[in-house]
């Protein structure tokens, strides 16, 4: 009859794990030991990317034997590229406009609101504005995505909501918050004596705030809001996880078409981030030299 | 409102309190302004003199008393505040003139946004108050580009733009250097002298002795003593006022 250590014969006590940890022992390598889990927990950041850096190399080093290299890598780059930029970063430009707009819109409303001298909608917006402002973008997106219908029927019509619809309605969400903060801080940085002027010139309170205190504050709004246009159009590759077929999307799929060669990931995705970073590093400058020059004229 | 007749006080103000939280602000003041007077309000600071006259256009509230001007009652929460404040001009201490519209711009916007005047002739009135408070030339540089006492006239003609009856200046100023102190008062006087009927919260005693019809001393909450210039700065009889009055002149 076969023994088996606790059932019919005496329990052995050989495996590491039922021990008590003995220190000694860590350091020994034995199969069943947690001292593999135990470095890679206490490995750095700087480690981990030379361990990935030292996979990638070992994996290509791998294929390099299927004779595929780098050049043909670039080769087909070459060949994706106009695809790449036309049918999915366009489209990341498209969204990205789309998105502040309609951000921007409802984000100018929900500010005016949290001045408002209601103070039940000045509560509202207050609350709207710091739910979206503080959720993490992806979030939003999977809510949206999972929330909304697929179409909808508005009198019998029917209109069809396209994902990358969902997408551009999840991304206004955070930016509406934002921008609408934007417009709560720029019109109480207004002094209150230019309230009080208007007051006394016989303004309406709306007259005010059109025609005395938003233009001043139009100057003060713009470069927050440009960073923020910088900011959301580099998170635009986020709609991808869900599906809509951005640059990045079709990026991954491109690498998949070419026959998934690892040599192909380095081109295509630094390719996404060189694009990104020529159309987001001008704004970011413009952005600065329009603080700049607001700030010294005041 | 409709009862007002000139020989009746322009404003009246009667037994007027005014809190902001749990601090008395205003305890029972009283006084009346005939057309064409000009009247000198000094005091201490926290005195509430410029409390009273931010009250005279609503720009604060009162919980007690009553304010009427040209016969309209303030403490009136079904008031038209924007039709008192068609009547009333105020020019304040920051001068607070809209720094991104050019001097003539300043004199214009209201009369153009609020009173709906046409614009030409407008412009035409502009150029003429910019001229009366001696500031020709100056019609498109903008307040940044201004001294204070420049702007403080701009203040002043926008404010005459309107065409009011009554002025308020609370304390013009007082945020100004001494040698463009002059160059605002000038101004004030020619107003008075025209017979523009003035409420000004001053530290100025020189001026407020040249020009006031009638000075009234406030402290505390209170107005402690009044009268003519002559009597009120050569006789005081309060020790209050006396004793201000010796820190100051």
């Amino acid at each position: 009859m076969k023994s088996i250590p606790g059932i019919n014969s005496k329990a052995s006590t050989d495996f590491a794990v039922l021990k008590p940890p003995a220190r000694n022992q860590v350091s020994h390598w034995h199969p069943n030991s947690t001292s593999f889990t135990r470095w890679l927990s206490e490995l750095s950041i700087l480690n981990c990317f030379l361990f990935i850096l030292l996979a990638f190399v070992f994996s290509s080093l791998a294929f390099a034997q299927s004779n595929y290299t780098t050049t043909d890598a670039v080769d087909a780059l070459f060949r994706w590229m106009p695809f790449l930029l036309k049918s999915g970063f366009f489209f990341n430009i498209l969204i990205s406009l789309l998105v502040m707009l309609i951000g921007t819109l409802t984000g100018i409303v929900l500010g005016l609101g949290q001045i408002s001298i209601h103070g039940w909608l000045r509560k509202l917006c207050w609350a709207i504005t710091q739910f979206f402002r503080n959720s993490p973008w992806l979030v939003l997106l999977f809510v949206v995505m999972l929330a909304f219908p697929f179409q909808i029927e508005i009198f019998g019509l029917t209109i069809p909501v396209p994902d990358w619809l969902k997408a551009v309605i999840g991304l206004s969400l955070p930016i509406m918050a934002n921008v609408s903060e934007i417009v709560r801080g720029a019109v109480i940085s207004v002094p209150s004596g230019q309230w009080e002027a208007a007051e006394s010139l016989a303004y309406t309170r709306l007259q005010t705030l059109w025609q005395i205190i938003l233009p001043q504050c139009f100057k003060r709004m713009i470069p927050p809001w440009m960073n923020w246009y910088a900011i959301l159009t580099m998170a635009t590759p986020l709609v991808s996880i869900l599906g809509v077929e951005d640059v990045l999307k079709l990026a991954r799929d491109a690498t998949e078409a070419e026959g998934n060669h690892p040599e192909l990931l380095m081109p295509f995705y630094t390719f996404v981030l060189v694009l990104f970073f020529i159309y987001c590093y001008p704004i970011a400058k413009l952005t600065q030299r329009l603080e700049r020059k607001f700030s010294v004229k005041g | 409102m409709m009862s007002w007749t000139e020989d009746q006080p322009m404003v009246s103000i009667k037994d007027v309190h005014k809190s902001f939280g749990d601090l008395e602000v205003l305890k029972g003041v009283s006084m009346d302004i005939m057309k064409g007077q000009v009247i000198c309000i000094i005091g201490p600071s926290g005195s509430g003199k410029s409390t009273l006259i931010r009250c005279v256009n609503a720009l604060n509230d009162i919980q007690q008393g009553s304010i009427l001007v040209e016969g309209q009652e303030v403490n009136d929460p079904d008031l038209d505040k924007l039709e008192l404040r068609k009547k009333v001009g105020m020019v304040f201490q920051q001068y607070n003139l809209f720094p991104h519209k050019t001097a003539l711009q300043n004199v214009m916007m209201a009369p153009i946004q609020v009173l709906k005047q046409d614009k030409a002739e407008i412009e035409k009135q502009a150029y003429e108050l910019l001229k009366k408070v001696r500031l020709e030339g100056k019609e498109n540089s903008y307040p940044g580009e201004l001294s204070g006492g420049q702007q403080q006239r701009v203040a002043i003609a926008r404010s005459l733009a309107m065409n009011p009856d009554i002025m308020l200046f609370d304390e013009v100023t007082a945020a100004l250097d001494p040698e463009t102190v002059k160059e605002v008062l000038v101004t004030i006087k020619q107003l008075a002298e025209e017979g523009m009927t003035c409420i000004l919260v001053t530290h100025e005693m020189g001026f407020a002795r040249e020009v006031a019809d009638m000075i009234y001393f406030t402290d505390r909450g209170v107005i402690v003593e009044s009268g003519p210039p002559a009597t009120f700065f050569d006789e005081a009889k309060d020790p209050r006022t006396k004793e201000f009055l010796s820190q100051i002149l």
